[in-house]
């Protein structure tokens, strides 16, 4: 089946698409920036250059001399994953506005079934609804809820025929979603096979569960139970096993929400180490920290109440962002997911039922740019970097997006690095009452997005049409986490040792598997003579077994000992 | 002093000795000094001691006087599959003297399933009857059930227990769960005794067994390949993690790689209180035997974790052990004939897994760390005595010269070299991983409750004459810190009034519901429906309460009480 027919009807360009010349932009990708005029036609870009000879009534876009960048790529949303029935409260429609707004063009959105059904019939009911509601092009993960032999075949159809080429495994959420290593070990090496990347959400559920049941009993019910009952340790450990789980399958990594030092510092090693792994820190622990769990105010706590939580470790952003600027870490994801105070509020007794999601969809960009870029921790391509073009690597949608080149669809933002927003729910696309960003001010807007060849935003002011986002299929194996594992595969086989069939005294083992009482007489081996019982019978009168090439030291005199005939190399037959 | 019974009454073949012109040496400093002993303890520290008469003099000119070693990792009776290991308590404790080491502390291994109690009575039992030197018990915990608990209560107050060992790797036999060893630990901590792991991740060890034995790798190769250093890794970054958690003192055994022992250092540099024990082998050799063409050399490493295959690892533990980042050498004694490894000859999961080391590993330490410049006298008394009788609440009656200290003492050479051998050593089994191996460093003389057990080379042990040494619960050396944290820890909730404002209502069905908005529940009391275009999340709800700490502006339409003054929750909407 042909990349193309994935995108069924989607694929015809729309009617709608403009002619779009950008003019007079400083072209940023991720490896070099330079001055440029962009021609976009039909969704795509066609010539990026200077004096570049256009059809006449093309609209031109006067970039000023302002960034003109790939379009953002969201690789962690949750759009339509309901908490009890109820859905989030930022759609498919209401998130991707969200997202152009903050000058992200793609998202990759979390199907979650629930444990039981089937992977595929969820999977076609995201996409339904996607395609009836998506502003932007997007793509899907499909959670694991679940392992079993019968997810495979499911697993084995999302790859070759629907274009999933990323799966999401959880290590916490006990006796729900919860995998033990033994099914992380199978299904990493399923999914390893089809080439795929695995997504891990990394916690030790095992150790939260105690220790929610703790918290409950000692009577903290409010939203600081949340973080008290999942400390960055906890993280810190299932990143720390799920990376030794994958390089034993020799499987690439990619770990969701990264939201603590410890745990960044822990994949960090893990790369110097050669651990094909990657870490996607979020908008919010980019942006803020834990201590609002703390908050008076109960709807502000539960509002910042997500899986890992924030940590409330102030000092973590900073940290987060610096790694990010070094490459320790790649992708910048938002892991929005949307409640209502109300839909919080039914854990407003347990902290354990408060539906876990912050925002970020549309502040994610702004952030890195504020805390990372314009501090001068991070150059504007790496900027592009984490914030689309590594993304489209991983997840293979590398360079149709992620990149301003001819060819490449055009998802192009013109960025003011300048220009200060002051964040708000007042303001804001989603359908949030809250935002748990609230009155930050933040450096570095879009100040005109283009999504599929069409201006969608633009002073200020969104013009998106539901329906219009495509369904972006993507293909096994992508290069860039796929490459170093390929070669791996071929080069470390494991050997046996050739050895002749060792031939000596072999201890006859008593075929009652029960607890046997250690006195001597109750176990002997055919070849023994039987000792005096005080004396242990492991004083063993068994013969020495066979010869020893790589040992010429003397042995006791009551070993028989062949003399090794000149090369012999095993160990085959005795005195 | 009750739990001891009989054995407490002072020994009557026990000699006056007088130990002259030695230097004696503790963990915190070195000076000469006379020892006079007595009735198994030592009376009398100093020079011109005034003694009786008719005294024995032992001459320690020119060496040095340590505290006699103690080997806290021994399994003499841990059965394998059926199989009782080569040397028993017996031999075990005659080589542990034969090599400076005068107190052993061995593993009890119940059946899974199996009574603590009848596992340990039955071990002392035989210990008592062999145990050529004194010794006490750690117990393992095979399989954690709830109605342990008062087993290992009674364990540790009446029978002078405090340290437990919880496996994480042998899966469907002795391995515990996250969940388990969580709750091992809160109890082992309320009980005020010592969590031991053997820290690997059995899981994975699992799965790799099988993909190992599918592609045809059958040979003790296979243990190592499948045993990755990773997998050890893993376990004890999840074993420190759970503890810190319990806030329960951790004890990892078998420290045999690189990157476990820096994940051991790592975490003590945050604070943890973790100890790490590298043993005999991973401190004395390395993982390439494993390749060897020899069935029964290959066999004779196979241990868990196995050694590692990186020939530079004993230099770095022995590095590691210098500096105090790890602790503790211990010996993980554990031995099976050639015979009885061939049990796996055609499938390496069978072999029986220990290698010897209880004899050799005072001298392994003294040539490669001290010898080598690494590592002081001093130190090489802590880690292979001092710090062992710290941490399980022997001191200061074991790993310290001292009066009032029991009389188990040590002469060593440290001039000149011995060569281990199968040959010679003091135990039955056929093979010595040291083969060949010369060490600097060896005991001249050993005193064993002041009765002299080694001189020169005559080795004089009686059988049955080790006692048992409880050990009371929460030693000092471990417990002041975790005390101290117990107090400190208490999480406190926010006082924050009741949450009174909307709360959506849960549909009590559980089938997933199309997530189109129009099919959504019943809306909250108050809500105000919106337009079927827009989202129906775009909610209408009043702004759930007041907002003390948030002066910015609000939406329009959202109504809001003003605070009064210092009110600090939220609980009336308008």
């Amino acid at each position: 089946m042909s990349g193309a027919s994935f995108q069924g009807t989607r694929s015809i360009p729309h009617l709608t698409s403009e002619r779009l010349l950008i003019k007079g932009g400083r072209v940023v990708n991720d490896d070099q920036s330079f001055y440029a005029d962009v021609y976009v036609e039909d969704g795509v870009i066609k010539q990026v250059g200077e004096n570049l000879v256009v059809p006449g009534g093309v609209r031109v876009v006067e970039a000023e001399g302002r960034m003109v960048i790939p379009g953002g790529i969201d690789t962690n949303t949750c759009l339509n994953k309901a908490y009890l029935d109820s859905p989030p409260v930022d759609d498919f429609y209401q998130g991707t506005k969200a997202a152009l707004a903050g000058g992200t063009t793609m998202i990759i959105d979390h199907v979650t079934p629930q444990p039981g059904t089937s992977l595929l019939q969820v999977f076609e009911q995201w996409q339904e609804v996607a395609d009836r509601k998506c502003c932007c092009d997007y793509s899907l993960h499909v959670d694991i809820p679940q392992w079993d032999e019968g997810v495979k075949d499911e697993l084995e159809v999302l790859v070759q025929e629907k274009g999933i080429n990323s799966f999401q495994v959880y290590m916490a959420y006990k006796d729900l979603f919860q995998m033990t290593d033994t099914q992380l070990y199978e299904a990493f090496s399923f999914l390893s096979n089809l080439g795929a990347v695995v997504l891990v959400h990394a916690e030790n559920g095992d150790l939260i569960a105690q220790e929610q049941k703790k918290i409950l009993e000692m009577g903290i019910t409010g939203p600081e139970g949340h973080p008290l009952s999942r400390p960055e340790e906890l993280e810190a450990e299932a990143v720390f096993r799920a990376i030794t789980i994958g390089n034993r399958v020799n499987c690439p990594v990619y770990i969701t929400r990264v939201m603590s030092k410890s745990a960044a510092d822990t994949l960090t090693q893990a790369r110097r180490k050669g651990c094909v792994v990657f870490g996607e820190p979020l908008t919010a622990s980019l942006a803020t920290d834990g201590s609002h769990y703390w908050n008076r105010n109960w709807a502000k706590a539960a509002a910042c109440v997500t899986s890992p939580p924030l940590s409330p470790d102030p000092t973590t952003p900073q940290h987060l962002h610096t790694l990010l600027a070094c490459g320790d870490l790649q992708v910048v994801g938002s892991g929005h997911c949307a409640y209502s105070t109300a839909q919080k509020a039914i854990g407003k007794d347990n902290f354990t039922l408060i539906p876990e999601g912050t925002n970020g969809l549309e502040e994610r960009m702004g952030f890195v740019w504020d805390r990372a870029a314009a501090l001068g921790k991070m150059d504007e391509n790496q900027f592009v970097a984490v914030t689309s073009t590594n993304a489209a690597k991983i997840f293979n949608l590398y360079p149709r997006k992620g990149r301003i080149a001819v060819g490449s669809d055009a998802d192009i933002v013109i960025w003011d690095p300048d220009r200060i927003k002051t964040i708000t729910a007042k303001l804001q696309q989603s359908a949030l009452e809250y935002n748990i960003f609230e009155g930050m001010e933040c450096r570095g807007v879009p100040v005109l997005v283009v999504s599929q060849g069409r201006v969608v935003y633009e002073d200020d002011k969104l013009n998106v049409q539901q329906g219009t986002g495509r369904f972006i299929p993507r293909k096994p194996f992508p290069d860039h986490a796929y490459q170093r594992i390929n070669t791996r595969n071929k080069v470390i086989g494991r050997q046996a040792v050739s050895r002749g069939v060792y031939d000596g005294p072999v201890y006859d083992v008593p075929s009652t598997p029960k607890y046997i009482t250690p006195a001597p007489s109750a176990k002997t081996s055919p070849t023994t003579q039987q000792p005096p019982p005080i004396r242990n019978l492991h004083q063993s009168n068994f013969s020495l077994s066979g010869a020893q090439v790589d040992d010429n030291v003397p042995r006791r005199s009551g070993h028989r000992i062949i003399a090794p005939p000149g090369g012999r190399s095993n160990i085959t037959s005795l005195g | 002093m009750s739990f001891q019974g009989k054995k407490n009454i002072p020994r009557l073949t026990s000699d006056k000795l007088i130990i002259k012109g030695g230097k004696i040496v503790n963990d915190d400093q070195s000076f000469y000094a006379d020892i006079y002993i007595e009735d198994g303890t030592i009376k009398q520290i100093g020079e011109n001691l005034i003694v009786p008469s008719g005294v024995k003099t032992v001459d320690a000119y020119g060496h040095i006087v340590i505290p006699g070693g103690i080997d806290v990792n021994t399994s003499l009776q841990a059965p394998h599959m059926g199989m009782s290991p080569a040397d028993d308590f017996y031999h075990g404790t005659r080589a542990a003297l034969a090599g400076g080491t005068t107190m052993i502390i061995d593993h009890v291994v119940p059946e899974p399933g199996a009574s603590l109690l009848a596992a340990f009575d039955q071990w002392r039992d035989t210990a008592d009857k062999r145990s050529c030197c004194d010794y006490s018990l750690h117990i393992d915990i095979t399989r954690w059930h709830e109605g342990m608990f008062e087993e290992l209560e009674t364990l540790v107050k009446d029978h002078g227990v405090n340290s437990f060992l919880v496996y994480m790797a042998y899966k469907d036999k002795y391995q515990s769960s996250d969940s388990q060893m969580y709750e091992i630990f809160s109890i082992l901590r309320d009980l005020g005794a010592i969590a031991q792991v053997h820290a690997e991740n059995g899981d994975i060890i699992d799965e790799e067994q099988k993909k190992l034995l599918d592609l045809g790798i059958t040979g003790p190769e296979g243990h190592v390949l499948s045993h990755s250093e990773e997998v050890e890794t893993e376990a004890v970054y999840r074993a420190i993690t759970i503890a810190k958690q319990a806030n329960c003192p951790l004890y990892v055994t078998k420290v045999m790689s690189k990157p476990a022992a820096d994940v051991v250092a790592k975490a003590r540099k945050k604070g943890m209180v973790v100890y790490g024990e590298p043993i005999t082998a991973s401190l004395g050799t390395d993982g390439s035997h494993y390749w060897s063409k020899n069935w029964a050399k290959a066999a004779a490493f196979v241990m868990s974790p196995p050694l590692s295959p990186d020939p530079a690892t004993p230099d770095y533990l022995n590095s590691m052990l210098s500096c105090g980042d790890l602790q503790v050498t211990a010996s993980a004694h554990c031995t099976f004939s050639t015979a009885q490894k061939a049990v796996g000859k055609d499938n390496f999961t069978f072999i029986p897994e220990g290698t010897n080391g209880i004899e050799e590993r005072m001298s392994i330490v003294w040539d490669k760390a001290v010898a080598t410049g690494k590592m002081d006298e001093n130190e090489f008394v802590a880690v292979t005595s001092t710090n062992a009788a710290k941490i399980f609440n022997l001191y200061p009656r074991k790993g310290r010269i001292a009066v009032g200290s029991d009389a188990d003492l040590v002469i060593w050479n440290t001039k000149e070299t011995k060569t281990f051998s199968a040959k010679s050593h003091n135990l039955t089994v056929e093979m010595n991983i040291f083969e060949g191996m010369e060490c600097r460093g060896f005991p001249v003389v050993v005193i064993s409750q002041g009765r002299i057990i080694l001189e020169g080379e005559k080795l004089d042990v009686m059988e049955g004459s080790g006692r048992f040494v409880p050990r009371k619960a929460f030693p000092d050396y471990v417990y002041k810190r975790i005390k101290a944290r117990s107090r400190m820890a208490e999480a406190r909730g926010v006082p924050r009034g009741n949450y009174d404002g909307p709360v959506h209502d849960v549909i009590s069905m559980t089938k997933s519901v199309p997530p189109t908005p129009t099919t959504r529940g019943p809306s909250c009391p108050g809500k105000t429906t919106a337009g079927p275009a827009r989202n129906l999340h775009q909610s209408g709800f009043t702004l759930s309460g007041t907002q003390m700490d948030d002066h910015i502006p609000r939406r329009t339409a959202q109504r809001i009480v003003a605070p009064p003054g210092g009110r600090s929750n939220i609980t009336s909407l308008s």
